[in-house]
């Protein structure tokens, strides 16, 4: 239920990130999602790829601080109140989120990517409330 | 081991007899032989005989980095250029570069002070040594070079840079000590880590490390990373090059060579000598060196001296790691900044490495001070308010040690730039203008 997400630290520099999607498309890894949190001097890129032990080894080979960081992909319908009712669900359960990132796919469902201050609860709480969590396998097919 | 143990341990009130009359000989030398020093003498009534014991030493001038730039290239030579056997000349950062000459008997004392300085370090004749000093017009790589060989150790004169080919000779050719800047020890510790070598093939047990101001907390680190004990060397081409004095094994500050160099503290600013114990300024007085003798020589280093025995058994006075150089002292908005300072506080927070980079700039006519940090891979967090945090900590511990608030930059590992000889700690944008 766990998955891996890649984290980097990138610092605000002209062509930084763009020396860092070279060096995964150099190989062969596919970003099936991502956010970047940016402050004033640097920023934290997050990215969900199937490859990502690969994508940490390279990096790190290339110099950048990288860290594999467990989050959960919890799908939601693509409708108003989708999200609201699963962050309900979490707030009613007292979790709060590090961090969340979205995306809509082409489907009726949306994947949303959240960090929360309590993993193996709130893994407990989406599953007793039937919400789907995306699977390790399942990342690269999004 | 004692190297030579007739002048390392002589009974203080006999040394200082030997100091006086090596003064004595020496003054007379460059009153003779030295117009800049008999101009100064004569000005200050001073004639050759005055000046009889070492604690008469007081009564004579200074000599400054500036007095040798003003005397450059040969004028402060106490011998004809026939005698001079070699030439070695500083890297010149602040102006033009202070060159000084060496006497054949002048390299024989410089290899015999780095004799007595290895075998501190344990070194023997049984030991290959590393010398990853720069080799060239720095002092540094050919002094090491020549007390090695004194000591009769075989030596690899490999000079410095070129980490790939230093790592494979360690391992190769079974090095058992190594020569070179504390910076690059710390950073061939880490080369050691990304070439995945094993440090149960190294045979490596000493390091002599010198020629620029580092920590204790430098020193625990490189020990772990390179699994050595860590020695500590001073030196400056000034007075001889590396040598000067140096740390035994009781690692309780560095034995000066006081038989060859007369060592003072003095108040920076008023030029008074200060007792044994107090901070101060570093004054030398070279009283066997026949090429370039010079007279209580300013080093511009902060230190302290300390003359109780050792429990080494050397009666040689102490000399602690120096504070800083005043060169490298920074004055931003009336403060007094180390960067050994900011080492400190880095290497006591252990999330960080000691890469680090003072930036100092000039902002509508107030200074303002940037350190950069390079954030270390096992404590990188993916949170923002973690970095954030970590970026808050650094600056709080910073503010406390220096008196002064410091903007903290955490920059990306590998981005500072590493240095094969001396490191570049600061950069200080406010002489451009």
């Amino acid at each position: 239920m766990i998955i891996k997400q890649l984290s980097v630290f990138l610092e605000n520099r002209a062509g930084r990130l763009t020396e860092l999607t070279g060096i995964l498309a150099d190989n062969g890894i596919n970003i099936s999602a991502f956010c970047i949190a940016d402050t004033a001097d640097f920023g934290i890129l997050r990215v969900i790829t199937g490859k990502p032990e690969l994508a940490e080894q390279v990096l790190k080979e290339q110099g950048f601080a990288v860290k594999i960081t467990d989050v959960i992909g919890m799908i939601v319908p693509h409708k108003p109140g989708g999200l609201h009712k699963a962050l309900q669900i979490l707030t009613d359960n007292g979790i709060s989120i590090e961090y969340m990132y979205a995306f809509a796919s082409a489907d009726d469902r949306a994947t949303v990517v959240i960090r929360t201050d309590a993993m193996p609860k709130t893994i407990d709480v989406l599953q007793m409330h039937k919400l789907e969590l995306v699977t390790a396998g399942d990342v690269y097919q999004m | 081991m004692i190297w030579n143990e007739y002048h390392e341990c002589m009974e203080r009130d006999q040394l200082a007899e030997l100091q006086g009359e090596r003064l004595r000989q020496m003054v007379e030398r460059v009153y003779f032989n030295v117009p800049f020093y008999r101009n100064k003498l004569q000005e200050m009534g001073i004639e050759p005989g005055d000046i009889r014991t070492v604690d008469e030493l007081q009564n004579l001038p200074f000599t400054t980095k500036q007095d040798l730039r003003d005397n450059y290239p040969f004028g402060l030579f106490a011998v004809p250029q026939q005698d001079v056997v070699r030439l070695h000349a500083s890297s010149g950062t602040t102006g033009k570069s202070t060159v000084v000459g060496y006497t054949h008997n002048d390299i024989m004392m410089w290899s015999e002070v780095v004799a007595r300085s290895l075998t501190m370090a344990g070194i023997t004749k049984s030991d290959i040594v590393q010398v990853a000093y720069g080799y060239g017009l720095f002092t540094g790589g050919l002094g090491v070079h020549y007390g090695a060989e004194k000591v009769g150790a075989s030596v690899i004169p490999i000079s410095g840079g070129n980490t790939r080919k230093q790592l494979q000779l360690l391992e190769d050719f079974g090095s058992t000590a190594i020569a070179c800047t504390p910076s690059y020890a710390a950073y061939l510790g880490e080369a050691l880590i990304e070439e995945k070598i094993d440090r149960s093939r190294l045979k490596l047990r000493a390091g002599i490390f010198g020629a620029e101001p580092w920590t204790e907390e430098m020193r625990a680190q490189i020990e772990k990373s390179l699994g050595i004990k860590a020695y500590d060397i001073y030196g400056l081409s000034e007075v001889i090059g590396p040598g000067v004095s140096m740390e035994c094994g009781c690692q309780n500050g560095m034995h000066v060579f006081e038989d060859h160099f007369i060592p003072e503290i003095i108040n920076p600013e008023t030029g008074a000598v200060l007792p044994y114990g107090e901070l101060g300024e570093l004054v030398f007085t070279t009283v066997t060196k026949e090429a370039m003798p010079l007279i209580r020589y300013r080093t511009r280093d902060l230190t302290r001296l300390h003359a109780d025995r050792c429990d080494c058994g050397r009666t040689l006075v102490r000399m602690e790691k120096c504070v800083g150089r005043s060169d490298d002292m920074l004055i931003i908005r009336g403060v007094n900044v180390f960067p050994s300072q900011v080492e400190s506080v880095l290497l006591e927070m252990s999330e960080t490495r000691p890469h680090y980079l003072l930036v100092v700039s000039r902002e509508n006519n107030l200074d303002t001070l940037e350190i950069q940090v390079e954030v270390e891979d096992q404590f990188f967090s993916d949170e923002v308010k973690e970095l954030e945090g970590l970026r808050k900590r650094i600056g709080a511990n910073l503010a406390s040690t220096l008196g002064l608030h410091a903007t903290v930059r955490l920059v990306e590992p590998g981005t500072i730039e590493r240095s094969m000889g001396k490191a570049q700690r600061v950069i200080d944008n406010r002489k451009l203008k």
